[in-house]
């Protein structure tokens, strides 16, 4: 009968061509994903601006605003007693010279107050008093003399010294470097890739491939994860061996805002490459997107320092939002159900740019 | 019994593309069979390029029919790209993956055919198999797209303008590898504006031009039917002994005279006669022969009778 034949036929054929091994790595989402691995670990270039500059921006920067020591101010008494007497106060640093070095000292700076013996027992300093340095060893000078000459203060004052971690401008610094290169990396890796391979009509090759279109942009995603644990644990990790920048949250928190962070500017990139055609172009459009969030979410700077009307925009901006939630996760320790307004603002912007962009995309 | 018509493997019928207000498909009908090699040759722009996006499925007609291997794009599109091998024109690879990485991707998108390294070996680039595809010569990566256009063991290979810009030795070598495809019996559809391209590899031959198919058949039919089978190519005579040219039309045999950058052309039907018949007319003129050369006619001189253009003149 020639209904049975038909099947027998069929199965001929499908045994001729060999079946499809079902290996995980060869899933295409596995391959695609691999693939844009291995584009972007050998591209030097990326791997310096992603891995590399963060890491000396933050030392360098940090190294630059280090928290010295507090400074000794050097002063000269022109008698023993005086000198002996001024030496009682430990932030002063006081050189017994004759008069006429010692005015020559003051004048060329080398000392920033000058102690001498005036008539009837009192004392005259002489200082620049437009020298915030002259003004702190006057007082430093004359509260160590009043004291050598028997002054109780009425009220016994103490001091508390606030110099632990978490409230200097390092902790301030990594989570703005770890928010802006969340941003960073996600719109140009996204968004050059996207754009470099529309250009060479690689897109146009892939989709007359029977590839599945959503994989293509998941293997996006995916890669990104993979180069998000990299990127946070390079620099938190740098911040906190080097200068002992705190994360007071627990790690899975700030695990998860960053991954959150990562989806919603790969979407944003996604978006700023839905049509461009040139580099040129994509990249144009992505400074113009993040330059204003590199000067006003933060990074460097309080963006509280903006004036008032603009603080409900700059609030809303997606780097700002990933920047406070960082900041609150890693110096006030806050928990996700703290940062709902910031993490709110960071699954608004996802939802947006990621619908946006599969409305826009275009693959060629 | 009646004769069992062959096979159609691709079947397009009064097919329109505009673009802005360029039309560069002009109610263009087709038909490929099964198991042939089929050749859509023209000039730049003549609308082949659209033409094979559509049938791809990569570009929507404003209207027409197109029917590829019995199924249409707008229902069967999943299965039909499983079934289809292409090659577009001027893809480029990723250049940072090695030609291997680059076979194994597109083989995980097919649901069957051999594994990446059996298809490197079938392109012959076993020994460039681990090299970036920026190192990759020109023939080198045509071969290479290649590859990923038959990982998929296809039933249908698209082919556009495969060895453009290449030098002689890799186009043989990628002719080489066409034809090994088609000893299979699979189809293929190639566009190229070379004709020997064409005469080489095409069983059956469209000329295309302004988004029209103006000529069809196979390269020596088309050959035969629109101008004598044999060109001379000849230049005599000089400034003070001028060739009399209107004068050689009455020559017995010849079909049509030409004159090209100073040289003279005639489409003759037959040499033996047609040739020792000019040498008396010029004898006759006493006009001096200079250079004197004949070949068979190409499909090179059926476009240029057909249009007075040459293919690679835009």
């Amino acid at each position: 009968m020639s209904d049975s034949t038909i099947p027998a036929v069929r199965a001929g054929v499908g045994e001729k061509k060999s079946p499809r091994e079902n290996s995980f790595a060869d899933h295409p989402l596995v391959q695609l994903t691999l693939v844009r691995f291995l584009e972007f670990i050998r591209e030097p270039e990326a791997l310096f601006w992603v891995f590399v500059f963060p890491v000396l921006l933050a030392a360098g920067l940090g190294i630059a605003f280090r928290n010295r020591p507090p400074e000794v101010l050097t002063i000269t008494a022109v008698t023993p007693e005086l000198a002996q007497s001024l030496r009682q106060e430990k932030l002063l640093a006081v050189e017994q010279l004759d008069l006429q070095a010692a005015q020559e000292s003051l004048r060329t700076g080398k000392v920033a107050l000058l102690a001498a013996p005036s008539s009837g027992g009192a004392v005259e300093f002489r200082y620049d008093d437009t020298n915030p340095e002259g003004r702190a060893a006057r007082l430093l000078a004359d509260r160590a003399i009043q004291k050598a000459a028997g002054r109780v203060d009425p009220i016994a004052t103490t001091d508390q010294l606030m110099r632990e971690a978490g409230s200097r401008y390092i902790d301030f610094l990594i989570p703005g470097l770890l928010g802006m290169n969340l941003m960073g990396s996600a719109i140009w890796s996204m968004g050059f890739a996207i754009v470099d391979a529309r250009r060479k009509k690689l897109l146009k090759r892939l989709v007359a491939s029977p590839m599945p279109r959503p994989y293509y942009l998941l293997s996006f995603l995916l890669s990104r994860i993979l180069m998000l644990v990299v990127e946070v644990g390079v620099l938190v990790g740098f911040g906190a061996l080097l200068f002992h920048v705190p994360v007071r949250g627990t790690l899975l928190d700030l695990g998860i805002v960053c991954l959150l962070s990562s989806l919603s500017f790969s979407a944003l990139g996604l978006l700023l490459s839905s049509r461009a055609k040139t580099i040129e172009a994509a990249s144009g459009l992505m400074n113009v997107v993040m330059m204003p969030m590199w000067i006003a979410s933060g990074v460097f700077f309080s963006s509280q320092k903006f004036p008032d009307v603009m603080q409900p925009f700059i609030k809303v901006l997606p780097l700002t939002a990933v920047i406070d939630a960082l900041r609150a996760n890693m110096l006030q320790g806050s928990n996700l159900a703290q940062m709902i307004p910031q993490i709110g603002i960071i699954a608004f912007w996802l939802v947006i740019c990621f619908a946006l962009a599969l409305k826009l995309f275009r693959w060629r | 019994m009646p004769e069992i018509a062959p096979q159609s493997a691709l079947h397009v019928r009064q097919l329109r593309k505009a673009f802005k207000d360029v039309v560069a498909v002009d109610g263009l009908n087709l038909e490929v069979r099964a198991g042939e090699c089929f050749g859509l040759l023209g000039p730049n722009g003549a609308g082949k390029t659209t033409t094979v996006e559509i049938c791809e499925g990569l570009t929507p007609p404003d209207s027409g029919e197109v029917e590829v291997l019995g199924r249409r794009w707008s229902s069967d599109a999943a299965q039909l790209r499983q079934q289809l091998g292409i090659q577009l024109q001027d893809t480029q690879l990723s250049e940072k993956l090695t030609a291997h990485e680059t076979v194994r991707l597109f083989r995980s998108f097919f649901r069957q055919g051999a594994d990446a390294s059996e298809i490197i070996a079938r392109v012959q680039l076993e020994e460039k198999q681990n090299s970036r595809v920026g190192d990759l010569s020109g023939g080198q990566k045509q071969r290479l797209a290649l590859a990923c256009a038959l990982v998929g063991d296809p039933d249908f290979l698209f082919l556009d303008e495969p060895t453009t810009g290449l030098d002689p030795q890799a186009r043989r070598q990628l002719w080489e590898l066409i034809e090994e495809f088609k000893q299979s019996g699979r189809t293929i559809l190639l566009t190229t504006h070379y004709m020997d391209e064409a005469e080489r590899l095409c069983d059956r031959v469209a000329i295309m031009d302004h988004g029209k198919v103006i000529a069809l058949g196979t390269p020596r039919e088309l050959i035969a039917s629109t101008c004598a089978e044999q060109m001379v190519e000849f230049t005599a005579g000089s400034v003070s002994h001028a060739l009399d040219v209107p004068a050689l039309r009455r020559i017995a045999g010849v079909r049509e005279v030409r004159t090209e950058n100073g040289a003279v052309l005639l489409q003759v039907a037959e040499l033996h006669t047609s040739v020792p018949a000019l040498l008396a007319e010029l004898t006759r003129q006493n006009v001096p022969l200079t250079e004197l050369r004949t070949h068979s006619a190409t499909l090179e001189d059926v476009f240029v009778t057909l249009t007075g253009r040459h293919l690679r003149d835009e």
